[in-house]
């Protein structure tokens, strides 16, 4: 498998990353090599085998459907980057927002 | 009596319960040892108010009567495990000034049993790396040297600096995590005990994710009952993570202070033995099974065939969960935020901006592989090996009761070495990962100096949720290879 310039520029959009058109050339080079070694996967017949997706064997556990915590808007933004509003600033564990640019006109 | 620092953890514990030290005096003597080698820029964040504050509260708590397990120990604590209050960077620009306002459940463990944070260690950004040398903060300077040769070298990663704290005694324990090597490769290299818990057996709630269905927080520390004393105060069962095991902690120090193996199986995997192993980790491989045998175990050659393609299988798995975990760093809610013209240019440059190389790589391939079309050809077909990764360890469980390999396939190398292709150095795992991908403990013990004076790592790996006999195991090593060397000046 190889990968040109123009593949990793979209996988790159894809993932939301910003890279340098200097960078897409070596990066292609790079993964390709990634993903020439990956391809010794294809030795190993996996007809039939199911795919482990978690090596615990446990069942995932439910709980019951309630609130188990809350009315701590102040830590949940504490790190907002910009500003964040409070609706209320006396009381800032009454709720808030955290501020993006502007996205519709 | 010996200097606090040279002290072992449990032999710290001992003296603290017998009054020989309080916690502050403690405290006092490993902070001028993190003073002494800030030069190996083994922490990111150190904590000395709070190192002071919480020792005078465990002293309190001795003065009470209140002594928990690991009352009044200063610990290292991985920069990925979020602490209330203290920065928390994954050694990533993204998460620069990041301030979590809450505790994982492994540090409020520690904290609950009377421990004292000293600082957060430095490590690959986002865990991704063995080498130490993709830290945003620079890389950490292994304690040790080749003889004659004044070259700095990797501690390895990605919890390097938590290794190289231990190895140079700045800290008698630290906390690391493991996804396919980070706690066992770092204390090969290091001279050191590294100890990766079945998957499960610690929380990951609080933990910087990296690959979810990989990551597990465990131990680094001088000795195999330290290590199993440091895991007895982190483990146990966690609502808050729905993958932790509900299971009950065992007596791990009891299993380490019980080198008893006479009749245990010990399985020498024949994959294992490949091209480009050095041949001084071949042969200690060999003196490791002949010591364990004259100890009364019982070698037997077993077979793990898929081992092979356990690394091309974790460079989809990894990246692939890394991808995803990652996705929340847009500079939204926490950590860097760099403007764009738009919202979606807001993501790219922040993104951009934030992540270093080896993250960045490992991203695309996570989104390439788990892109349309693709998904089946690659994300599947690993998880499939990785099924087959995992019978492959059931049925060599089948007969023996625990694994003995290489940790590394080298001694430490010289910072900047390996750097130019990803692949040689992802092969720096290769035999870590096969456990790590079954969910199975693992434990590296340092059995011995190579021809340069450097520490090397024998590696035993017990069945899931059996790390008692995997420490009993480990502790017979410890025993029989008696390593007491320690780097030059340290």
């Amino acid at each position: 498998m190889s990968l040109d310039k123009d593949t990793v520029a979209r996988i790159a959009r894809l993932a939301r990353l910003k890279v340098p058109e200097e960078e897409l050339a070596p990066l292609a080079g790079e993964l390709s090599g990634i993903f020439a070694w990956i391809e010794q996967l294809n030795e190993v017949d996996t007809r039939d085998v199911a795919p482990l997706a978690s090596v615990s064997d446990v069942t995932l556990p439910m709980r019951e459907d309630k609130v188990t915590d809350g009315g701590i808007a102040e830590r949940v933004l504490a790190n907002a980057p910009g500003d964040a509003v409070y609706i209320d600033p006396s009381d800032r564990n009454a709720g808030g927002f955290f501020t993006v640019p502007k996205v519709v006109e | 009596m010996a200097a606090l620092t040279d002290l072992t953890l449990s032999g710290l514990v001992a003296a603290l319960a017998r009054k020989e030290a309080s916690a502050l005096e403690v405290a006092e003597a490993h902070l001028r040892k993190l003073d002494e080698h800030r030069a190996l820029n083994a922490f990111i964040t150190e904590t000395p108010d709070r190192a002071r504050a919480m020792a005078k509260a465990s002293d309190a708590r001795r003065a009470k009567g209140e002594a928990g397990l690991l009352e009044g120990v200063p610990l290292a604590i991985k920069d990925l495990f979020c602490t209330d209050g203290v920065p928390t960077t994954a050694a990533s620009h993204i998460l620069e000034g990041f301030v979590p306002r809450y505790e994982s459940t492994v540090t409020a463990n520690l904290w609950k049993a009377g421990a004292v944070m000293v600082g957060k260690t430095n490590l690959d950004e986002f865990a991704m790396g063995s080498s130490n040398m993709t830290s945003f903060f620079g890389g950490v300077e292994n304690p040790w040297k080749r003889r004659g040769d004044n070259r700095k070298l990797v501690p390895g990663g990605s919890s390097g600096g938590s290794a190289a704290a231990v190895a140079a005694y700045m800290v008698p324990g630290s906390t690391g995590t493991d996804t396919g090597g980070s706690i066992r490769q770092p204390a090969a290299f290091c001279g050191i005990v590294g100890l990766k818990p079945t998957y499960g057996r610690c929380s990951r709630w609080g933990v910087v994710a990296f690959s979810s269905s990989l990551d597990q927080p465990g131990p680094l520390a001088r000795t195999v009952e330290d290590s199993a004393l440091l895991l007895q105060g982190m483990a146990g069962h966690d609502p808050k993570d729905s993958t932790s095991a509900p299971l009950a902690v065992p007596d791990f120090v009891a299993a380490a202070r019980n080198p008893d193996i006479r009749g245990l199986k010990v399985g020498i995997p024949k994959e294992y033995r490949v091209d480009g192993t050095s041949p001084e980790i071949v042969a200690l491989w060999d003196k490791g099974m002949e010591m364990l045998a004259a100890a009364g175990a019982i070698p037997v050659e077993v077979s793990l065939p898929h081992t092979k393609y356990a690394l091309p299988a974790y460079y989809i798995v990894a990246p692939a969960e890394c991808s995803s975990n990652l996705a929340r760093y847009d500079g939204v809610r926490f950590g860097l935020r760099v403007p764009g013209k738009d919202l979606i240019e807001m993501y790219q440059n922040t993104r951009g901006a934030g992540f270093g190389k080896e993250t960045r790589r490992r991203i695309l391939i996570g989104t390439y592989v788990l892109s349309a079309g693709y998904y089946d050809a690659y994300y599947r077909k690993a998880q499939q090996v990785r099924a087959l990764i995992a019978r492959d360890f059931k049925e060599a469980f089948t007969r023996c009761d625990v694994l003995l390999t290489p940790t590394a396939p080298t001694a430490a190398f010289a910072a900047g070495d390996r750097m130019d292709d990803p692949v040689t150095m992802y092969l720096n795992d290769m035999f870590t990962i096969p456990a790590s991908m079954a969910g199975l403990p693992g434990i590296s013990v340092p059995a011995g100096l190579d021809k340069d004076g450097l520490p090397l790592g024998l590696q035993v790996i017990g069945r899931a949720f059996d790390e008692e006999t995997m420490l009993r195991a480990a502790a017979a090593l410890e025993k029989a290879a008696a390593f007491a060397a320690r780097p030059a000046g340290y």
